[in-house]
């Protein structure tokens, strides 16, 4: 799969799409037109970065500080993750500044 | 105590949670689609439910799992208290979509809109330029109001998914409504081949597209797919006439979606009122989780032990759910049959051959949607 997303881009959760707590399951979703998909601990850490002014290299930087992982390991994962929504229109990208 | 709930044949079944709620507001709409889906028999406005009662029904829905609602109709913007359902939908903890045609919802009004939470606008769309788009709706006009709308939901900003609903009539035009969505920026497209109940079962001989625009619609939406990855997603409900198997309707019976028609009345789907003998409980007499977890309607089809042969012994079962409930009442007379769509159905063959004589008509004369006079 060919990635949508490169380490300098800075990626966002654009407008109508937003993370939330579904208090009935006791579980996070990402609430986006049409469609709310359930968020594993992962995703939630990743999508809580978002912040529209850090690039995925920065935020991976970040996430491997925190949980005392591997940075490579962590940009490939979030490239892969971002990617699929990407694809599906619920993460949208800018280049630096 | 309450009872274990059961199936139509009095089998145990598990009631799961529902995550999207269609609230169709009214029935009232401006244009005469020639398949809408609003029923045969429309709802009157005097039968409406009112603001308040809609705001209950979003806080107990909210309550019951659900986490996005679609309000519909009709013509949503018909109703001048619009802005306060979807305001109570949103302070229920709603994600709040709004399917419109566009028309009779000014610049202001969705402004009105927009401070009120809508989240995301879906907006329908019938055909290509003047002519086409005004002859199917069966509206005047409707094609130059609709761009105007559109450029506003740009404007404004919202997130916008292009509903293109295709059938004889239009789907070689879908190409260049894909180029629409495109040109209008849209996020997503949904390209929904006519389901043929109500309305639209009135129409078949104009509606009914052929194999061939069947084979070129999927042929298109494969490479637009390829083309727009990253830019814009493609929905795509097939012509399930030229099919093998059927579409998994509503995901299951039942499962993960429910409807509220104008009058309050609560539905596993928004066709299963074509299903004479089925009863409905209302939103002014019971609660959501009543009705959800322990109405006969609700149910009836859950799980699979309801189903006859061939689904029964089938390994597709928990797959496409013996198909559509209501496609079966309408073609094989039957809620509980297999859905005919399917090519295991022993009538299958003949319909088909029915589809086939269908889109070779030589007729586009519609019956289009109106309320009946004098009732």
């Amino acid at each position: 799969m060919e990635p949508l997303i490169q380490p300098q881009d800075i990626p966002y959760l654009p407008r109508g799409v937003r993370l939330a707590d579904d208090r009935v399951r006791g579980i996070r979703v990402l609430q986006a037109p049409e469609r709310a998909m359930q968020l594993d601990q992962i995703g939630d850490a990743i999508l809580s970065e978002l912040d529209g002014q850090r690039s995925l290299a920065a935020i991976a930087r970040a996430l491997a500080e925190r949980y005392q992982a591997p940075q490579n390991q962590i940009a490939a994962d979030m490239r892969d993750f971002l990617t699929g929504l990407i694809e599906r229109r619920m993460v949208f990208v800018k280049a630096a500044p | 105590m309450t009872e274990r709930p059961r199936d139509i044949d009095g089998n145990p079944v598990t009631p799961g949670l529902p995550i999207a709620m269609l609230a169709e507001i009214t029935h009232r709409c401006p244009l005469a689609c020639p398949y809408c889906s609003n029923p045969v028999e429309l709802t009157r406005v005097g039968l409406e439910l009112p603001a308040t009662d809609w705001a209950r029904a979003f806080r107990q829905a909210a309550d019951l799992g659900v986490l996005q609602v679609h309000i519909s109709g009709g013509e949503p913007g018909v109703r001048r208290d619009l802005a306060d359902i979807v305001a109570s939908a949103r302070e229920a903890g709603l994600y709040v979509n709004l399917i419109t045609s566009g028309i009779g919802i000014t610049r202001e009004r969705l402004q009105d809109l927009d401070r009120a939470g809508v989240d995301h606008v879906q907006l329908s769309l019938q055909g290509i330029r003047p002519d086409m788009a005004d002859r199917i709706s069966g509206h005047p006009g409707s094609w130059n109001k609709k761009m105007a709308f559109a450029e506003w939901v740009t404007e404004i900003g919202f997130p916008l998914t292009i509903n293109a609903v295709v059938h004889r009539q239009n789907m070689d035009r879908l190409p260049d409504m894909i180029q629409l969505a495109e040109t209008l920026d849209a996020r997503r497209i949904e390209v929904a081949t006519v389901q043929f109940h109500g309305w639209a079962n009135l129409n078949r001989k104009a509606l009914m597209p052929t194999r061939e625009q069947a084979a070129f619609a999927r042929q298109i939406v494969n490479d637009a797919r390829l083309r727009l990855r990253g830019r814009m997603v493609i929905d795509y409900v097939p012509a399930d006439h030229h099919a093998i198997y059927p579409k998994a309707c509503m995901g299951g019976w039942a499962t993960t979606g429910l409807n509220i028609a104008p009058d309050g009345s609560v539905l596993p789907c928004h066709a299963a009122q074509t299903i004479p003998w089925m009863t409905f409980d209302n939103i002014r007499d019971r609660s959501l989780r009543d009705i959800w977890m322990q109405s006969d309607a609700f149910n009836a089809f859950r799980g699979t032990e309801w189903m006859p042969e061939p689904c029964q012994s089938c390994d597709r079962k928990t797959v496409d759910f013996g198909g559509c409930r209501c496609q079966a009442m309408a073609l094989a007379g039957n809620a509980r049959a297999t859905d005919p769509v399917c090519s295991k159905s022993p009538l299958h063959a003949g319909l088909v051959a029915a589809a086939e004589v269908e889109s070779q008509g030589d007729t586009d004369e519609m019956v289009y949607r109106r309320l009946k006079k004098g009732r």
